[in-house]
């Protein structure tokens, strides 16, 4: 089976693979600092967090544009996955934090001498890592299962899946959740979890341990790419699709179409969820805000810009709006917020196929002004 | 119940005995009986609120009924009660469904739009491996045929007419080998030529499917129609030939009354 569509797809793929996997680490490796050709480790680090931020609108874009499930909750499945990791990397900081305790120092602060039971397991590499997938996939099966049993759709669920990431944030910002008169410290609350030390033994902070983790970073991009363009093929992709154009015939046809959102919405939020881990060490710090509505908007927008339900327009759109969001930040500290707005009014109103659309819908003009110059030399053909 | 049904011995394929259905004390469906034999092609008419669309939902146990029995008959000579069945595993039993509108996979060609609706398994695993075996292939090109789209396999189905996507959905059900098909105003919104062409092809089909026919445009009817039933306030107000149910004084009185007022 052939997983790309045409050449230019191909293309696209093999020159992500080479720009990401080679071109960038080979810049920020061998050439000098200084040098023309440097790509900085901070830069690295910046387009490791673009690749994350990809790879979370590619998930989304898998439900909300083949699936026709728009749902505000990938950011919070993000962030699940960022937090479990987080904590594997909190508790190997070790005794060179402010309180030199084992202990993660806003546990010191709070005068907790012993590690509650629901952080030990975290200690454990292999188990965090399995958390970041299975912590949203869980969390997607039940709240999947209750939403889709009861043919909760359209515009009902993406409500109910705004509200699902804003209790889970207020939930997250708190430091202590008192239960039944016992006291259960949480995640770092508004500060979140951050000050990493090592990752794996090794310093993550170190140049070379970042490089790797852009690698790997991009590699789970390139492969969750594949793996969407493989499903698209199956007569899985195509059910999908179908759920998104008539669900109502779909069941009728005798598919249960409850089975299949299921297993879309469970799978897209592990995605997330893993994205979310490899987002944690590049950007050294997890915190609420990533998982507050307004994040998950953001990332809707991502996938309306690049072009929802094409392959490579959520990928194009997570990168095109963060790369103008850091420049907007430093350059326009006041207006960014307008600044990016307009231009996201802009797409919606006057490119309804997102950027990747863009070539398509220009094809008809460019013809036109083409066929204008021509017309006076040959006549009608 | 009054009713006595016909020729229970030989080949009845579904049957509805005393049927009720309200909704929010709106009495939708009202001591029903329903009588539909195996290769029938019947014709349900009546008046806008008549229950016509709840009883294809009850059939399609898209909604359960508050008392009375609901059915199917299967060729081994089982009775299957379809109001304890879920939604989508009714088209597995074989009861396929045509909606009012037509609801085809807009963004898929229309060889696709078959071959989803291809009877056999329906489960996740074996959506994700599955490969076309060249009966597959047969089977969709034998139906594209009979709904006259074969040169338009490859065509996305959203840039079909009205008349076509009606067509594909037809086939949509054919694809599935449908025991009993319900149609749904299959002539909705289409030309005379079309119209006629639909009526063709759903007298075709009868003996090799027990169809049921909901519509409207009389002159449709009187085309198709073998036998007809009547509804009024959820009930069967008559059943018999096209020529016998038009010239009802009840029928007249209740439907067709107001039909010729209309036009």
């Amino acid at each position: 089976m052939k997983l790309f569509d045409n050449k230019i797809e191909f293309g696209g793929y093999l020159g992500a693979c080479v720009v990401l996997l080679l071109i960038l680490p080979a810049m920020n490796a061998f050439f000098p600092d200084g040098s023309a050709l440097h790509f900085s480790s901070f830069q690295l680090s910046l387009w490791g967090k673009y690749v994350t931020y990809a790879v979370m609108a590619m998930s989304l874009n898998l439900l909300w544009g083949y699936t026709g499930l728009l749902c505000l909750c990938q950011s919070l499945f993000f962030a699940l996955g960022a937090y479990a990791f987080g904590m594997y990397l909190m508790l190997h900081i070790g005794v060179d934090d402010v309180y030199n305790t084992a202990l993660p120092d806003f546990m010191d602060f709070q005068g907790y001498t012993a590690l509650p039971w629901y952080w030990a397991p975290f200690e454990n590499g292999a188990f965090a890592i399995a958390a970041t997938m299975l912590v949203p996939g869980v969390l997607a099966f039940v709240f999947g299962f209750l939403a889709f049993r009861s043919r909760i759709k359209g515009v009902y669920f993406s409500i109910l899946t705004q509200a699902l990431t804003y209790a889970a944030s207020l939930f997250f910002f708190k430091n202590n959740l008192d239960l039944f008169g016992n006291n259960f410290i949480l995640f770092g609350g508004n500060n979140g979890l951050t000050d990493f030390k090592e990752i794996f033994g090794y310093d993550v902070n170190a140049a070379s341990t970042q490089r790797w983790i852009f690698v790997m970073s991009a590699i789970l991009m390139l492969v969750v790419y594949l793996i969407i363009a493989w499903l698209l093929k199956t007569k899985f992709g195509k059910v999908q699709q179908a759920i998104r154009d008539s669900e109502n015939r779909v069941r009728f046809s005798g598919y249960s179409t409850t089975t299949y959102k299921m297993l879309i919405f469970v799978g897209t939020s592990m995605v997330a969820g893993i994205a979310g881990a490899f987002y944690v060490p590049q950007v050294g710090g997890i915190n609420a805000n990533e998982m507050t509505p307004a994040k998950s908007l953001d990332v809707v927008v991502w996938v309306a810009l690049g072009g929802r339900g094409t392959k490579f327009g959520p990928i194009i759109g997570a990168i095109v709006v963060n790369i103008i969001k850091s420049y907007t930040t430093r350059a326009y500290p006041d207006s960014w917020l307008i600044i990016l707005g307009a231009i996201f009014m802009l797409v919606v109103l006057f490119m309804p196929n997102g950027l990747v659309g863009l070539p398509k819908q220009l094809a008809p003009v460019l013809a036109r002004i083409r066929g204008n110059n021509s017309t006076s030399a040959t006549p009608a053909s | 119940m009054a009713h006595i049904p016909p020729e229970k011995h030989t080949s009845l394929i579904l049957s509805v005995e005393g049927v009720e259905k309200s909704f929010d004390g709106f009495k939708a469906i009202n001591d029903l009986n329903f009588y539909l034999r195996e290769g029938e092609l019947r014709t349900v008419i009546g008046p806008n609120g008549a229950g016509k669309s709840t009883f294809m939902d009850l059939i399609t146990a898209r909604t359960k009924p508050d008392a009375g029995k609901i059915q199917f008959h299967l060729d081994n000579g089982q009775d299957v009660d379809l109001t304890r069945v879920r939604e989508h595993d009714v088209s597995q039993l074989g009861i396929g469904r045509k909606f009012q509108n037509p609801t085809v996979y807009s963004s898929h060609t229309v060889y696709d739009n078959l071959k989803l609706s291809l009877s056999g398994e329906r489960g996740i695993f074996h959506s994700l491996f599955y490969r076309e075996k060249p009966a597959d292939r047969d089977k969709i090109y034998s139906v594209l045929e009979t709904i006259r789209l074969v040169k338009h396999a490859e065509d996305l189905a959203g840039a079909l007419s009205h008349g076509q996507k009606q067509w594909l959905e037809i086939g949509m059900l054919l694809a599935q080998d449908p025991k009993i098909m319900l149609v749904d105003e299959p002539a909705a919104g289409m030309s005379d030529e079309e119209t006629e062409r639909t009526g063709e092809l759903l007298l075709s089909l009868q003996g090799k499917h027990s169809l049921i026919v909901i519509e409207h445009d009389m002159e449709f009817v009187r085309q198709i129609a073998s036998r007809v039933t009547v509804l009024h306030q959820g009930h069967v107000l008559k059943e018999g030939s096209f020529d016998f149910v038009k010239s009802d004084p009840q029928v007249i009185e209740v439907y067709l009354g107001r039909q010729t007022r209309k036009h």
